[in-house]
């Protein structure tokens, strides 16, 4: 058994516990701890990468206990892909929140490290309550960090995101018990096996118990109509909380790949792809509304988080076509929306750092310290989200465009994702000339204090742009590479046999 | 018992659901409790219901009933019962810091957005009495 991949939930658990009860009173210790785990994180991640890519699926028996009865954790490509994923970005979000954000709480460290922790157990875990588990792990270090800081506004809309995910663990709930009551199985492998040979009596039961799932899933992805949580949360969450959670809707989206295509893929009988007809139009009108929504916005912030919705929105329509060829797109884009995202949200709290009263509003307001600097980062960062040349977005729309050719709805695909990318930039053109250029041409009252930056923000957003520049640069072996992932995840019987051993994957 | 059961969580989720809907942090608060004990009974029916069946191995039992929906209805209870606690200890933050026990945010433009920015920024507002928001006024 191979101990390796227990130890990204592992790593941040302890750390975690250390950070509370060790350097709680010492912020250089802490920030030392801290930064010392998401480098540790992102080389177990790239460790686990390489082990995956040999193309073999790799399960872990916690405390040995076999699979369908005991808990399972499974390595593949994608979830090897996640982890990674999640651990630049938690390093990207660190070193910008090292900055000053990590000061103006308690706490903010040894949170931050469990919802690494969660992220992690959910991209790794192999069985349903599992998932469940990390996350609420997650789930309880977000509604930490998304008040950190305080004041009341965010206190608030922190109390409107707890509410609206116990409602979402709720119905998680009940819709695992439903699947459980027919199938008698949490493993999700197991769940591939016992799915087909349900009896249509009992079709009803696993298929409302599918969608429900479908449903908590998607207030994850902030999938439209389940979207209205997001741009509240997101908006007045402090900037590096908002850039981590761009990872947290693509658990929702990862999910409803791994799930849709295992337990409910082509082999489940009667219940096979149950997700595609609801997740098409749901993932194109909440491109439509997250689009409109970047055009829309009064500031910064909100436009960052409707670029989320979008591109959760372009993700799960891509994801909802389940071929080979328009998964491994949407994980293209996928990896691109996340780093993106998370740049504009750090770019988003760098202007309202720096601009008083007026904060990230778009509104006129006097020229504001490294205004120049800020403008070029946020015009890199919104000519990625919104998929223009030369960044990676642009290649991951070209990707998905050629990947849903074939699909009946092409036409709407290729309508909805051109329309709402020229809304993209005329929002974004919109935002930015009225922060960036108009207001530089405001003198700076004198008083205006002109500290000196910090500089490791700088370096945090710049990381996560030159990740997007890397993305574009080697997008020919990268996209080789997600093939085969989704290769992988489209042929199932190698996840079951990986997890079941020959017991059960020869049924 | 399995009529009684149903009627039961049917009543709680109903319950549950109107409280939630109702956009105040008590109610809601409620309405979360009454949905979560809802799944809890959920989740527990769903080894299907049994009496007088021990879930473990006993010398003198003639079957057992389904032990896993057991250990899930453990974990989701001390998951529910943490997360209420967070949910009170935020709503009431919440309550003292705008004066207020909505659930939905104030609009963008608000005076209290703004005085909350301020509060952000770290600088002093002098008092911190609040007039009544313009939210509560509007209701």
């Amino acid at each position: 058994m191979n101990h390796w991949l227990i130890l990204p939930i592992l790593l941040p658990a302890v750390l975690g516990a250390v950070l509370v009860i060790a350097a709680r009173h010492d912020r250089l210790l802490s920030r030392v701890f801290a930064v010392a785990s998401c480098v540790l994180l992102l080389v177990l991640g790239v460790v686990l990468l390489v082990m995956a890519s040999d193309g073999s699926i790799r399960s872990y028996a916690l405390g040995d206990w076999v699979a369908p009865f005991g808990i399972v954790l499974v390595l593949d490509r994608l979830s090897a892909l996640m982890l990674v994923l999640t651990a630049a970005l938690g390093l990207g979000v660190l070193l910008y929140a090292i900055g000053g954000w990590d000061e103006r709480g308690k706490h903010f460290h040894p949170l931050f490290q469990f919802q690494l922790m969660g992220l992690n157990g959910a991209f790794l875990t192999g069985d349903f309550f599992n998932l469940f588990v990390f996350f609420e792990i997650l789930l309880i270090a977000s509604y930490g960090l998304m008040v950190h800081g305080g004041g009341g506004l965010r206190v608030k809309a922190g109390v409107q995101y707890v509410v609206t995910n116990l409602v979402g663990s709720s119905l998680f709930l009940i819709a695992v018990g439903l699947i459980y009551s027919v199938t008698g199985t949490l493993n999700m492998a197991d769940l591939a096996i016992k799915v087909p040979q349900v009896p249509a009596a009992d079709q009803a039961l696993l298929q409302t118990g599918a969608v429900l799932l479908l449903l908590v899933f998607g207030v994850k992805a902030a999938l439209v109509p389940l979207h209205f949580w997001l741009p509240g949360t997101y908006a007045n969450a402090p900037g590096p909380v908002a850039a981590l959670f761009a990872i947290m809707t693509k658990v929702g989206a990862y999910s409803i790949i791994r799930l849709y295509v295992l337990a409910f893929g082509a082999d489940a009988g009667e219940a096979a792809w149950i997700a595609a007809p609801w997740l098409l139009p749901a993932g194109l009108l909440t491109l439509v509304l997250g689009m409109s929504g970047v055009f829309a916005a009064r500031s910064l912030g909100q436009m960052a988080s409707f670029a989320v919705i979008g591109s959760m929105g372009m993700l799960l329509a891509t994801v909802s076509v389940f071929t080979p060829q328009a998964l491994s797109a949407a994980l293209f884009y996928l990896v691109h929306s996340t780093f993106g995202a998370a740049a504009l949200f750090l770019i988003a709290d760098l202007v309202a750092e720096r601009r008083g009263v007026q904060r990230d509003r778009l509104a006129l307001a006097p020229r504001f310290a490294q205004g120049t600097l800020i403008a070029g980062l946020f015009f890199a960062a919104a000519i990625a989200v919104a998929g223009m040349p030369p960044l990676s977005g642009f290649l991951g729309k070209l990707l998905v465009l050629d990947a849903v050719r074939a699909h009946p709805q092409a036409v709407w695909f290729w309508a909805l994702i051109l329309a709402t990318s020229l809304l993209a930039i005329l929002g974004f053109a919109r935002g930015g000339s009225l922060v960036f250029w108009k207001s530089h041409a405001l003198e700076a009252p004198a008083t205006a204090s002109r500290r000196p930056a910090p500089v490791l923000p700088f370096v945090a957003v710049g990381g996560l742009l030159a990740v997007l520049a890397v993305l574009t640069v080697a997008a020919g072996p990268v996209h080789a590479w997600l093939e085969q992932a989704s290769a992988q995840v489209f042929a199932p019987a190698g996840y079951i046999d990986a997890v079941l051993g020959a017991a059960g994957g020869g049924q | 018992m399995e009529f009684l059961i149903a009627t039961a969580i049917g009543a709680m989720t109903t319950a549950g659901i109107y409280l939630v809907l109702r956009a105040r942090s008590f109610p809601v608060i409620i309405g979360l409790s009454l949905l979560t004990y809802a799944t809890n009974l959920f989740l527990f029916a769903t080894g299907r219901l049994a009496v007088n069946l021990p879930p473990v191995i006993s010398p003198e039992a003639a079957a057992y009933v389904d032990p896993l929906p057991q250990a899930l209805v453990l974990t989701a209870i001390v998951i529910s019962f943490g997360m209420t606690a967070v949910v009170v200890v935020m709503a009431l933050r919440a309550y003292l810091e705008t004066g207020n026990d909505h659930v939905d945010l104030p609009g963008e433009a608000s005076p209290e957005a703004r005085e909350d920015d301020w509060k952000l920024l770290g600088r002093k507002q002098g008092d911190t009495a609040r007039p009544p928001s313009a939210v509560e006024e509007s209701v």
